[in-house]
């Protein structure tokens, strides 16, 4: 379990924490996810020990190390640049750790030769990082912070300079690998895709802040706010409130316009179709407003073969739900 | 750019001639009239004591300067590249300060300073520790020229391999100096050597500097550039300050051999 509590830190008069509370349950895979700046990977080394914080504690494991050095906080930490140690071997790198500790040599061969075929390096002993891909680096430098049986597990972007392919093939191993290890893991990302595939928690950061915390399936329906909604996930705006593409239902024909008490807003949107992409699977169209408001609209296949629609034609779109003034309560109870 | 071979041709042989007529030339004609009276004539010039006794104090003179410029340079190396401290762009400029200041100035002002009569005078006056025309000033004037070298080979290296690897290291548990010792050291280690082998080939050429601040006696305080100097200009001895100045340059070359035999090594690691 690590805790987190009233981080502050600031360059300058940038805050990049600003008063940051965060529990972080013994066990999981939490993603730290944000855009560039937020101050996720400034949370991320102030677990770490590589940051300092101005203000505010870190507590791992009932053990409270705010004022501790990196080197005794038991933790593994993988850069997103992976940091391999490029004079040496691969072995020699995954062994560091061990040796640093004074370790039996026997110990630290069976533990490296172990840790190796985990990682999928096993044979790969005497290259040096050199030698090896980008995704083979970062499998090293995990292996050599998982070498140190460290009590968190920090990664700071660690998929960030591979590519899209090799990276989702990455994440997918790194749960695998976790729900073997079952180290409590940390993960700092700002691809939304990444945090929701491999993350069994998940915490917004923007601005130095948590905007919300919880599990991925709650963040993406009941986001907090519109931050946590348009940086989970794909949104339009619909008469100036959020909505999920998917979450719109477009209609030939208007029937009777019910508008609620004190509400002025029509539930449904005049709208000219203006394109119709088929991407694979999915449909896509782009509408636009007479206000000149566009916004996209996701649909299955077959929803787009029933709805038969041709471009420049009018149709009407409402939220079927979401955070239509009127469905609100609706959506939320979903 | 396309050239035809007319001037590919003219700037080959105009390029190729002007190395030859400036460096080949000279030190062909010196090699030519060194051995021109066969290898026994050379071997007996340099087995001199006189020239004995330059070999070793040059070889001495390096021996001190390398370790020391070894330690000052990447700890400089380290402050300018890692370090955030006021006058850190003042420290910058002050490395370079060797490469603009003529050596007989700093030769100058090394008397200025240690001289009986100067600020550091105390050292020779209350403890008979000869400074200037002993081999501290030697020593002194040689670490003031060569002192760049170490510094400005390492501080690229610094940059380029970032904080990272130093970081990974102090979280997998390693100490300052563990780190120190078992990440940067080698992670820089090419630069380094670079560093070692020009401050080898300055020390051992460095003249001006030197010159002031020795007391000049054959087989006592000359290093081999003032071998080659005092057997030409003192003893009007031209072929002993021939022999003198290829044994200076065979060991130059010996260390430029080396050099080129590290940097293919580099290569390919």
């Amino acid at each position: 379990m690590i805790t987190v509590t009233g981080a502050r830190k600031s360059y300058g008069d940038f805050a990049a924490l600003d008063d940051v509370s965060l529990d972080i349950p013994a066990g999981t895979l939490t993603a730290l996810l944000g855009p560039s700046g937020s101050g996720k990977s400034t949370l991320l080394r102030s677990i770490a020990g590589l940051e300092r914080l101005d203000a505010g504690t870190v507590v791992i494991g009932g053990r409270d190390l705010t004022h501790v050095a990196p080197q005794k906080r038991g933790i593994g930490f993988v850069f997103q640049h992976y940091a391999a140690f490029k004079h040496m071997t691969v072995r020699d790198n995954v062994a560091f750790g061990l040796s640093i500790r004074k370790r039996q040599k026997a110990e630290i061969a069976r533990k490296v030769d172990d840790l190796l075929e985990i990682v999928g390096l096993d044979g790969f002993q005497h290259r040096y990082p050199a030698q090896l891909s980008g995704g083979q680096r970062q499998r090293m430098a995990l292996a050599r912070a998982l070498a140190v049986d460290p009590e968190v597990l920090l990664l700071d972007e660690p998929f960030g300079a591979l590519d899209a392919k090799v990276r989702a093939d990455l994440r997918q191993w790194l749960r695998r690998l976790h729900d073997e290890v079952h180290v409590t893991t940390v993960l700092v990302t700002h691809d939304q895709e990444e945090a929701l595939d491999v993350a069994d928690r998940i915490a917004v950061l923007n601005k130095g802040r948590i905007e919300q915390v919880g599990d991925p399936v709650s963040l993406y329906e009941r986001p907090a706010n519109d931050f946590v909604m348009s940086f989970l996930g794909s949104v339009a705006t619909l008469n100036g409130v959020l909505v999920r593409p998917h979450d719109i239902e477009l209609e030939r024909e208007a029937p009777v316009e019910l508008v609620a008490p004190g509400h002025s807003v029509p539930a449904r949107v005049r709208a000219r179709v203006e394109r119709i992409v088929r991407l694979g699977f999915e449909v896509r169209v782009d509408l636009g407003t007479d206000a000149g408001e566009r916004f996209a609209v996701q649909m299955t296949r077959s929803q787009a073969a029933d709805l038969d629609l041709r471009v420049g034609e009018t149709v009407f779109a409402r939220a079927a739900r979401g955070q239509d003034p009127e469905l609100v309560g609706a959506g939320a109870a979903i | 750019m396309r050239t035809s071979t007319g001037t590919r041709l003219t700037l080959r042989t105009v390029a190729l001639g002007y190395l030859f007529a400036l460096l080949a030339v000279p030190i062909g004609l010196i090699l030519w009239r060194t051995f021109g009276d066969g290898v026994g004539a050379f071997i007996d010039s340099i087995r001199t004591p006189a020239a004995i006794s330059a070999l070793n104090l040059s070889l001495l003179i390096v021996a001190i300067v390398v370790p020391l410029n070894v330690v000052f340079g990447v700890a400089t190396a380290l402050a300018l590249v890692r370090g955030s401290f006021p006058g850190r762009g003042l420290l910058q400029a002050v490395v370079d300060l060797p490469f603009a200041v003529s050596p007989i100035v700093v030769g100058v002002s090394l008397i200025l300073l240690w001289g009986t009569s100067g600020w550091f005078g105390g050292v020779e006056n209350n403890f008979g520790i000869r400074v200037i025309f002993g081999l501290p000033g030697m020593v002194l004037a040689t670490i003031f020229v060569t002192l760049p070298f170490v510094v400005r080979e390492v501080e690229p290296v610094l940059h380029e391999i970032g904080t990272d690897q130093e970081q990974a290291a102090a979280t997998l548990g390693a100490s300052s100096a563990q780190t120190l010792w078992r990440i940067t050291l080698p992670a820089i280690r090419w630069g380094l050597t670079y560093g070692v082998v020009l401050t080898i080939a300055r020390a051992l050429g460095e003249f001006g500097a030197v010159i002031m601040v020795s007391s000049g006696f054959p087989g006592v305080s000359q290093t081999l550039t003032l071998l080659v100097h005092s057997r030409y200009i003192d003893d009007h001895n031209t072929y002993g300050a021939y022999a003198a100045a290829t044994l200076l340059m065979g060991l130059a070359v010996l260390t430029l051999l080396l050099m080129t035999v590290l940097d293919r090594k580099r290569s390919t690691t």
